[in-house]
C-alpha cells in the first residue's frame, strides 16, 4: 500500500491508455445557495477513476461524498471546474449509470419486482425490447437478482410491506440490474445489520468480480471500504476536498476473517486517524464562508 | 372488521331514524302533506310514477356522465399542462380561481342564448362545475411530486416525458381519483340546476313542474331519486380509486394487498 497525495492520479488497474477515464473531476466546486447563506460544498475537488475501478470515498459527515456522487451521476451541476464521464461532458446520453441511494426510494405503487425492472424499462438497449421481455426474460433476471439478496419472496410484494433492510436489499438490485458501466452508491449499507452487510458485501464483490463495473461508493464504514474497494479515497471536513488517495492491494475475493488481519486492521486504523485529523481541524477552523 | 361492521351498522341506523322520526313527526304534528310530506307518502310515489320517472331518471344520469367525462377530459389536461411547471401553475391559478368562483346557476342563461333550451347547457353547467377539483388536484399531485423519486429515473437518463409517465402520473392518480368523487357529484348538482333553469327534461325539470303543481310528493320522490343517485355515482368512484389507486391507502389498513 503505497500512498499517493492528491491530484496525482491512482495507476489504472484494468489499463488501456487510449480510453477516456470512466469519471474525470477536474477542480470542481459546488456551492449552495446564493450571498450570505453561500455554502461551499465542495471545494476544487481532482478525482479521476479508471474503467473498472472500485472506489470508495471515506471521510466525516457533511464532507461533500454525496455530493460527488451527485455531480457524477448529473443530477447536480458543478458551480466551477469540469465533470466527465466517459469523457464526456455530464447530462448527455453518457454510459448506462446505476445508482443506489441512501434512502431507497422505491416507488409506492410498484411492487418490488416492478420497482427493480425499472432500469430495464428506461435504459436502452433493454428499453427497446421491453414490452415483449418484461413477462419473460427480464422477469426471471429480476428474479435471479433478488434472489441473491435473499427477497425472492417479496418480489410481488409492495414497497410499505416490506422491512428497511430489505427495501435497500432491493435498493441495490435497482442498482445492477441493467448491468451499469458506472456503479454508484451512496451509503446503500446504511440501514442493514452487521450479518446482511458483510453478506451483501460477498454479493456485491462478486457481481463486480464478474461484470467490473466502475463503482464509486459512498461510505461511513472503514471496514466495508476496505473490504470493498481498489481505492479508497479520504475527504477533508467541508467544504470538502480529498486529501489522501491509497490503492488497496487485498487478494480478491475478500472474506470476513480477513477484515480482522493486522493488514485490514493497519489500514483501518490509518483511515481512521485521517478522518479524525480532519474533523477536528475543521473544528478549529470553525465554520467557512 | 368487528369494528367495520358495527360502524356500518350505526350509520345504516341513523339513516333509518331519520326517516322514522320524520314519519312519526309529520304524524303527531299532523302535517300537510302540501307542506312536509311523510317519507312514505314520497316513497309511495316514487314507486308508482316509476314508469314515467324512468326516462327521466336516464337523461339526468345521462347528462351527467357526459358532462363528467368532458371535464375529467378538461381537467386532466389544463391540471396536467400546469402541474408540469411551476411558472404554469402560477400563472394559471388566478385565472382558474377567478372562474371557478363564479356561481354557475349565472352562466346557464348565457348557455341557454348560445345553445337553447336542452341538454347541452345542462352538459356544459356540469362540465362547468365539475372540472375544477380535477385540475386543482392533478396540478398538485405533479407539482408535489417527490424530488427522489425523480432522481431515480433521471439518474438512469430518463426524459421529461418518461418521468411524467413512470413517476408524475402514477404518483397522482390517488389525488386523481379523490377528486373524481368530487366531482361526479358537483357534475351532477350543474345537471340537475341546468335541467330546473333551462330544460324540458330530467329530474330537475320534473322537479320543477311538480312544485309549480303542487304535487309536493312527486317534489320530495325527486329529491329522493337525487339523493340516491348522487350517492350511488360516489360509491362506485370511491370503488374505482380503492381498486386503482389502493396503494396509497393500503399502507394503514396494513392487510390486504389489492
Amino acid at each position: 500500500m503505497i500512498d499517493q497525495q492528491v491530484p496525482m492520479p491512482a495507476e489504472p488497474i484494468v489499463s488501456d491508455r487510449h480510453r477516456p477515464p470512466a469519471v474525470e473531476l477536474s477542480r470542481a466546486s459546488v456551492t449552495f445557495g446564493r450571498d450570505d447563506k453561500r455554502l461551499l460544498a465542495l471545494s476544487s475537488t481532482d478525482l479521476r477513476i479508471e474503467e473498472g475501478e472500485f472506489v470508495a470515498l471515506v471521510g466525516p459527515s457533511g464532507c461533500g461524498k454525496s455530493t460527488i456522487l451527485k455531480l457524477t451521476s448529473g443530477l447536480l451541476g458543478p458551480s466551477s471546474g469540469v465533470v466527465l464521464v466517459g469523457g464526456r461532458e455530464v447530462g448527455a446520453k453518457m454510459m448506462r449509470i446505476g445508482m443506489a441511494f441512501q434512502n431507497p426510494t422505491m416507488l409506492p405503487w410498484l411492487t418490488i419486482e416492478r420497482n427493480v425492472m425499472l432500469p430495464l424499462k428506461i435504459v436502452e438497449p433493454y428499453r427497446s425490447a421491453f414490452r415483449q421481455k418484461c413477462k419473460g426474460e427480464y422477469r426471471d433476471r429480476v428474479h435471479e437478482l433478488l434472489a441473491e439478496v435473499g427477497l425472492s419472496r417479496f418480489a410481488g410484494h409492495y414497497p410499505w410491506q416490506l422491512s428497511g433492510g430489505m427495501l435497500q436489499r432491493a435498493n441495490l438490485c435497482r442498482a445492477l440490474i441493467h448491468e451499469p458501466q458506472l456503479l454508484l452508491l451512496d451509503e446503500p449499507f446504511g440501514a442493514l445489520d452487521q450479518f446482511t452487510r458483510e453478506e451483501l458485501w460477498g454479493a456485491l464483490q462478486s457481481l463486480w468480480m464478474k461484470l467490473r463495473p466502475t463503482v464509486l461508493l459512498v461510505t461511513h464504514d472503514l471496514k466495508e471500504a476496505g473490504f470493498l474497494a481498489s481505492r479508497i479515497c479520504v475527504m477533508s471536513a467541508r467544504p470538502g476536498r480529498i486529501i489522501n488517495d491509497s490503492p488497496i492491494d487485498f487478494p480478491r475475493p475478500r472474506t470476513v476473517p480477513m477484515t480482522f488481519e493486522p493488514q485490514f486492521v493497519e489500514l483501518n486504523q490509518r483511515l481512521r486517524a485521517m478522518i479524525e485529523e480532519a474533523r477536528t481541524d475543521a473544528d478549529k477552523e470553525g465554520e467557512e464562508l | 372488521m368487528k369494528y367495520e361492521v358495527r360502524r356500518r351498522l350505526w350509520a345504516a341506523l341513523l339513516i333509518l331514524g331519520f326517516f322514522v322520526v320524520w314519519e312519526l313527526l309529520c304524524i303527531m304534528l299532523n302535517v300537510s302533506d302540501l307542506v312536509l310530506p311523510r317519507p312514505s307518502q314520497a316513497l309511495t310515489t316514487l314507486v308508482l310514477r316509476f314508469d314515467v320517472l324512468w326516462p327521466h331518471i336516464l337523461q339526468t344520469l345521462m347528462t351527467t356522465m357526459v358532462g363528467f367525462a368532458l371535464g375529467v377530459v378538461v381537467g386532466v389536461v389544463i391540471g396536467a399542462s400546469i402541474g408540469v411547471s411551476k411558472t404554469a401553475y402560477d400563472t394559471a391559478y388566478p385565472l382558474l380561481i377567478g372562474f371557478s368562483s363564479i356561481p354557475k346557476v349565472a352562466v346557464v342563461p348565457i348557455l341557454v342564448l348560445w345553445f337553447g333550451v336542452g341538454t347541452v347547457p345542462a352538459i356544459l353547467t356540469a362540465l362547468a362545475m365539475c372540472f375544477f377539483p380535477i385540475v386543482v388536484n392533478i396540478a398538485t399531485g405533479l407539482a408535489t411530486t417527490e424530488p427522489d423519486l425523480e432522481d431515480v429515473l433521471k439518474v438512469l437518463g430518463a426524459n421529461k416525458f418518461d418521468i411524467l409517465w413512470n413517476v408524475g402520473l402514477p404518483r397522482t392518480m390517488p389525488f386523481f381519483f379523490a377528486s373524481l368523487k368530487i366531482a361526479v357529484t358537483f357534475a351532477f348538482v350543474g345537471t340537475v340546476l341546468a335541467e330546473t333553469v333551462a330544460s324540458n327534461r330530467g329530474i330537475g325539470n320534473v322537479m320543477m313542474k311538480a312544485s309549480s303543481n303542487f304535487d309536493v310528493p312527486l317534489l320530495f320522490a325527486g329529491l329522493f331519486i337525487l339523493s340516491g343517485l348522487g350517492v350511488a355515482l360516489y360509491v362506485v368512484f370511491s370503488l374505482i380509486e380503492k381498486r386503482v389507486a389502493g396503494w396509497a391507502t393500503t399502507r394503514r389498513d396494513d392487510a390486504t394487498i389489492m
